[in-house]
């Protein structure tokens, strides 16, 4: 078991309740895609499992450990073994593509070898390779403040790949992206994931893009867990339910622009 | 046409009378603040006064050039370089660790643990303590009672700066960490990286500039710091001055303020030169 969160509930320092009673277990390499309207709490879901944010109730177990009885440098190693893809990818602009993924390993390695990758790259194939996956190899010496965004997300990408975590979490991780790349950069995620036996969990504000990449969907709104299914069972009643009062344009408009796409909406 | 010209708003600026009135604030607030001071600037244009500050200003020019001069104004010069930079260097071995440890952003306990906050804010908090410590004694004071303990040169000048612009230096480089954008070290933290690597992956491609450049300013503002402290004993261009201004002799006076105007010249182009290449 990769992740068991049992009966999870979080209130905010400010009194916001963002959880309520989320039961869920996603067994080692499984693919479960988070949907639901935004603030229905998926970014907080996220950040509990990632062990970076605790549950005010309830427990939270992270790969086989429960992040909040650890000593310091137990959970220090734990969250090594957690990939994060954030929505805005996190790298400082005037810092060298090489040294940003190379970054995905700072909590594996040592301060020696962190200091001494600081000055000269220490693993400059190994980036590389990272960054070849999502198409960005030969930008490999260039600072991030000569990408663009969307380029910028696939280094924030490559370098959780370079990580190799256990656990993949991805918070958005294509919203930046146009259609095309936005399909591309998650075909990689996924085979990470198939590749290394890796969980994969993923926020995703493209239903279509959930429906196809992950076999297991979760409809998150206002703090609780609404649905728990495969993909298949996934019918337009439930997604209109799940959604309703948003506005439908906002979570199409990704995939409105694919050519290739079949909905499987209307299979069921 | 006319409709558009109706519509029209007018030019006056609404907020010309609100800016008005806090200037006025300001003048009258500032106003009893320099009769507090003794200052009166017209008494500097009264004719006699005029008369001996021209007088005192033509010997200024032109600047000694004696060559027995010069030797001893570059050795001189040299002196007050050394002790401001090893002051520097010596206050920034002090303040690095400072800085890191008063620096919110790095803070892993923010990610939790949670039971670790309280630890990370005492430590802060006491961090803080000592530098405001360290730079609340002006560095003039320090170097009179380590003159009075070491002896007079240099090396009483080099511990002063030391300590106050450890001070400073602690002060400013932690705030302007936490100036820098969080997130890109906090999601190294996230992914289980330490403090140090998170700072040196996360923060300090944000900020090096700034650092740099704040470093810089205060090497400039040792090495007059070190001139100051040559007037009381330390060595270098102050005590030149001390001399010159004593010996009434204002040609050598104005060479040594020409090395004070080359030397802040200087500062400015080597951190001018630095923000391009950290750009």
């Amino acid at each position: 078991m990769t992740l068991h969160l049992d009966k999870v509930g979080v209130v905010h320092a400010n009194g916001r309740r963002a959880l309520a009673g989320i039961d869920l277990v996603v067994a080692a390499g499984e693919r479960v895609a988070l949907i639901g309207p935004s603030g229905a709490g998926k970014t907080t879901l996220l950040r509990v499992a990632a062990a970076s944010l605790r549950p005010t109730e309830g427990h939270a177990n992270v790969l086989d450990a429960d992040p909040w009885t650890l000593g310091a440098g137990a959970l220090k190693a734990l969250r090594a073994r957690v990939g994060f893809v954030h929505q805005a990818p996190p790298i400082p602009p005037r810092q060298r593509v090489v040294t940003a993924v190379l970054a995905g390993r700072l909590g594996q390695w040592g301060l020696g070898r962190a200091l001494r990758s600081w000055v000269a790259p220490a693993d400059a194939a190994g980036a590389r390779d990272a960054l070849a996956r999502v198409g960005l190899a030969e930008r490999l010496f260039e600072r991030c403040d000569q990408l663009s965004g969307g380029q910028l997300q696939r280094v924030a990408v490559a370098r959780t790949l370079y990580q190799a975590p256990r656990l993949l979490l991805a918070d958005e991780p294509v919203s930046a992206l146009d259609a095309t790349t936005a399909d591309a950069v998650l075909r990689e995620l996924v085979a990470y994931s198939e590749s290394a036996g890796a969980t994969f969990v993923a926020s995703l504000h493209a239903v279509d893009l959930a429906l196809r990449w992950f076999p297991r969907i979760a409809g998150v709104r206002d703090g609780v867990v609404m649905f728990d299914l495969p993909a298949a069972q996934v019918t337009p009643e439930r997604l209109a339910a799940l959604y309703a009062g948003e506005v439908a344009a906002e979570r199409e408009r990704p995939v409105q622009s694919l050519p290739h796409v079949t909905l499987p909406l209307g299979s069921t | 046409m006319s409709a558009v010209a109706a519509v029209r708003p007018a030019l006056r600026d609404p907020a010309a009378a609100r800016r008005l009135g806090w200037a006025i604030t300001a003048l009258v607030l500032l106003w009893p603040l320099g009769r507090l001071a003794d200052f009166h600037p017209a008494t500097l244009l009264a004719p006699s006064n005029l008369q001996v500050l021209g007088t005192f200003l033509a010997g200024y020019l032109p600047p000694s050039m004696a060559p027995d001069f010069l030797r001893e104004l570059a050795t001189a010069t040299l002196t007050t370089l050394a002790i401001a930079t090893a002051g520097i260097a010596l206050a920034f071995v002090i303040a690095v660790p400072l800085a890191i440890a008063a620096t919110r952003s790095l803070s892993v306990a923010a990610i939790g643990p949670a039971d670790g906050r309280w630890r990370g804010r005492l430590l802060r908090q006491a961090v803080r303590t000592v530098t405001v410590l360290l730079r609340s004694v002006p560095e003039i004071v320090w170097a009179l009672l380590f003159v009075r303990a070491s002896g007079l040169g240099p090396a009483a000048g080099v511990l002063a700066l030391a300590i106050t612009y450890g001070g400073m230096l602690a002060k400013v480089y932690s705030e302007i960490l936490e100036s820098a954008d969080v997130r890109p070290a906090r999601a190294l933290l996230q992914a289980g990286s330490g403090r140090l690597a998170a700072l040196c992956f996360g923060l300090l491609p944000l900020a090096a500039d700034e650092l740099v450049s704040y470093t810089v300013y205060r090497w400039e503002c040792a090495v007059r710091a070190a001139v100051v402290m040559g007037f009381v004993g330390a060595g270098g261009l102050g005590q030149l001055m001390d001399q010159a201004i004593k010996g009434f002799v204002p040609a050598e006076a104005s060479s040594i303020s020409l090395v004070f105007f080359a030397l802040v010249l200087l500062a400015d182009a080597i951190s001018l030169v630095l923000r391009k290449v950290l750009a």
